[in-house]
């Protein structure tokens, strides 16, 4: 299995196979104008983050003044944040709400994805219309009629009353990103499957989801990120700290004291949540890349 | 993708074609039936608590009054100030993110040494979760604190002495930006993949009939990216007028700021005002499709061609 696994063409393979010669038009002869661009890019893109770091290691004069490098760095803030017991829990309950979601989406939206990427259906146009359509309904008309519902039978400020509507959003999203990566594997793969007398659905386990992997690792990877940066369901939904996420907590930070200025603790904070999914991206941008673009540009 | 039948000729295809079709839906049921209960029972319970209205005091007890809160909202000053501002700020978010992205596309499809790095650069705003956009930024337009407003002092620029974000026009800048930042590299990674499909043939032909740069440009690469673009365009249009973490973060919704879905939030949650908050939302649901509609209407046949593909 893994020889096919490594024959597998990624969409970025696949691109790269269709237009070789696109890498070599206009190398090493770039107008001067285009690196001013190229270094006012990235000034735009890591200037803000350097602002967040800076901010996040000064205190008191050295904050309220706004040094360009800090005098007097210090961790005082980032000990502050740990030794906050509602952040500790909120980065409990986003690990917790963020690794439930997307593991049921992608079982789901696994299933249906090969039913839409390969089986034949009645209705598929109407139903990948649907589909899609979701992910366009604003949050809020959903959090509205949850917040009166949970309060009803219970589920308000519950981690299972935030998973469950977190759902409707992760799903189509899975679903979307699954069908695009079940299309790209060859069919014959499945066709020798049949010649060897499986049925549809053993053809699936046996076959498409071993291929899949990659599909399917890249799909949970940007589930996994859009379920943790979701807000409005999160503040509407939750009142306490036992089901706040992370995003709502830092929302709501203030200071150790009326006081003192927040925004360096709170900008802390915003780099202890960062850097990890700064690192998953940094390890895995060639997948989010590709999951982010599948299906959305047919060669 | 062409269609190719996986049993051809088989004696017993209608039979296999009946079990493929129910194993597919078997397969699709369980996702349809989560979104129904978690997308479609909601919404049309909003539309119940919409037409009603509930009291504050007494909790359980209320009347149904039709269409009086939709009737009260579409009369109101501040849901067509909620409307404005959301399209204000989806205009201008999304225009910059467009030529921005269109831009860094194009730049990301140079060969270039240092385009790897580029392209990590430009990704890494994708890891921050919008509530940390909206702070960082805060912390870049902060009275004294911040880098902008330092150098603006600095060098005597206006805008150095201001509160940012305690100010109409200069609060919806700082949010503009916080998602022009943290959403630009979406645009240019869809716009760059439709940028790798145009073939190279196709800009020697325009290079032999001595076309300029910039002819070549307006003339071919837009044209073929049209696709991409409006793509990119319906994407971020959905999300930027549903746009409801950053105003929440910045300014609570003050100082023209305020977005559809803060306002119907604000109504429900911090006024307890159920059915004018449930109206709210319905209205800013209403809103939202309207504006996809028109998009695959008359924006382009992306949506329905990848539609139409499945059949």
């Amino acid at each position: 299995m893994s020889t096919l696994i490594a024959e597998r063409p990624t969409p970025e393979l696949a691109t790269a196979r269709k237009a070789p010669k696109r890498r070599l038009r206009g190398e090493s002869k770039l107008h001067p104008l285009v690196w001013v661009f190229v270094v006012a890019v990235m000034a735009f893109s890591l200037i803000p983050f350097y602002w967040l770091v800076n901010t996040s290691l000064k205190k008191g004069a050295s904050l309220s003044q706004g040094e360009l490098f800090p005098s007097q760095p210090t961790l005082e803030n980032y000990l502050v944040v740990f030794q906050n017991p509602e952040f500790l829990l909120a980065l409990r309950n986003s690990v917790i709400i963020a690794f439930v979601t997307t593991t049921v989406a992608l079982v789901f939206a696994s299933f249906a994805a090969y039913a839409l990427a390969r089986l034949k259906m009645r209705r598929k146009a109407m139903i990948l219309t649907l589909i899609l359509s979701v992910t366009t309904f604003p949050a809020i008309a959903i959090a509205a009629p949850m917040f009166s519902i949970w309060r009803e039978i219970g589920l308000y400020d519950t981690l299972l009353g935030l998973i469950i509507p977190k759902l409707t959003f992760a799903l189509p999203l899975a679903i979307y990103t699954l069908t695009s990566f079940f299309k790209e594997i060859p069919r014959e793969l499945e066709e020798s499957a049949y010649m060897d007398g499986a049925t549809p659905f053993v053809a699936f386990r046996k076959v498409i989801l071993p291929l899949a992997v990659p599909g399917l690792a890249t799909t949970a990877i940007l589930v996994f990120i859009s379920v943790w940066n979701e807000f409005l369901l999160a503040v509407t939904l939750t009142t306490s700290p036992e089901a706040r996420p992370v995003p709502v907590a830092i929302a709501f930070f203030s200071g150790t004291s009326e006081f003192d200025q927040p925004l360096g603790t709170i900008s802390a904070a915003s780099v202890i949540i960062t850097v990890p999914l700064v690192i998953l991206v940094l390890v895995c941008q060639k997948r989010i890349v590709s999951g982010m673009t599948a299906g959305a540009v047919k060669g | 993708m062409a269609l190719k039948t996986l049993h051809p000729g088989g004696k017993t295809q209608s039979g296999r074609d009946r079990a493929e079709r129910k194993l597919a839906f078997r397969m699709t049921a369980p996702s349809l039936v989560i979104m129904a209960l978690v997308a479609a029972v909601p919404i049309g319970y909003a539309i119940w608590l919409s037409l009603n209205q509930y009291s504050v005091r007494t909790a359980g007890l209320s009347r149904f009054v039709g269409l009086e809160n939709y009737i009260n909202a579409l009369a109101s000053q501040e849901w067509w100030a909620a409307f404005g501002q959301t399209f204000l700020f989806a205009g201008l978010s999304v225009s910059l993110e467009l030529i921005l992205g269109t831009a860094m596309a194009l730049l990301l499809n140079l060969a270039f040494k240092g385009r790897a790095v580029l392209r990590t650069v430009v990704l890494l705003p994708y890891a921050i979760i919008t509530v940390v956009s909206a702070i960082t930024w805060q912390t870049m337009f902060q009275p004294h604190m911040g880098l902008v407003t330092n150098v603006l002092s600095t060098l005597g620029l206006p805008g150095g002495d201001v509160v940012w974000l305690g100010e109409h026009g200069y609060a919806m800048a700082v949010i503009v930006m916080a998602d022009v930042w943290k959403t630009t590299p979406f645009a240019a990674l869809i716009i760059l993949a439709g940028l790798q499909v145009i073939s190279a043939e196709t800009y020697e032909a325009a290079e032999l009939d001595g076309a300029s740069k910039w002819q070549t440009f307006v003339n071919i690469t837009l044209p073929l990216l049209r696709p991409a673009i409006v793509l990119a365009a319906i994407f971020r249009t959905m999300d930027a007028l549903r746009v409801f973490d950053l105003p929440f973060v910045l300014t609570r919704g003050a100082n023209g700021t305020e977005s559809m879905s803060m306002l119907a939030y604000t109504q429900l949650r911090e006024n307890r005002l159920v059915g004018e908050g449930s109206a709210l939302s319905i209205l800013t649901f209403l809103t939202v499709m309207v504006v996809s509609v028109i998009y695959v209407r008359f924006a382009g046949g992306n949506i329905r061609d990848v539609a139409k593909e499945e059949q």
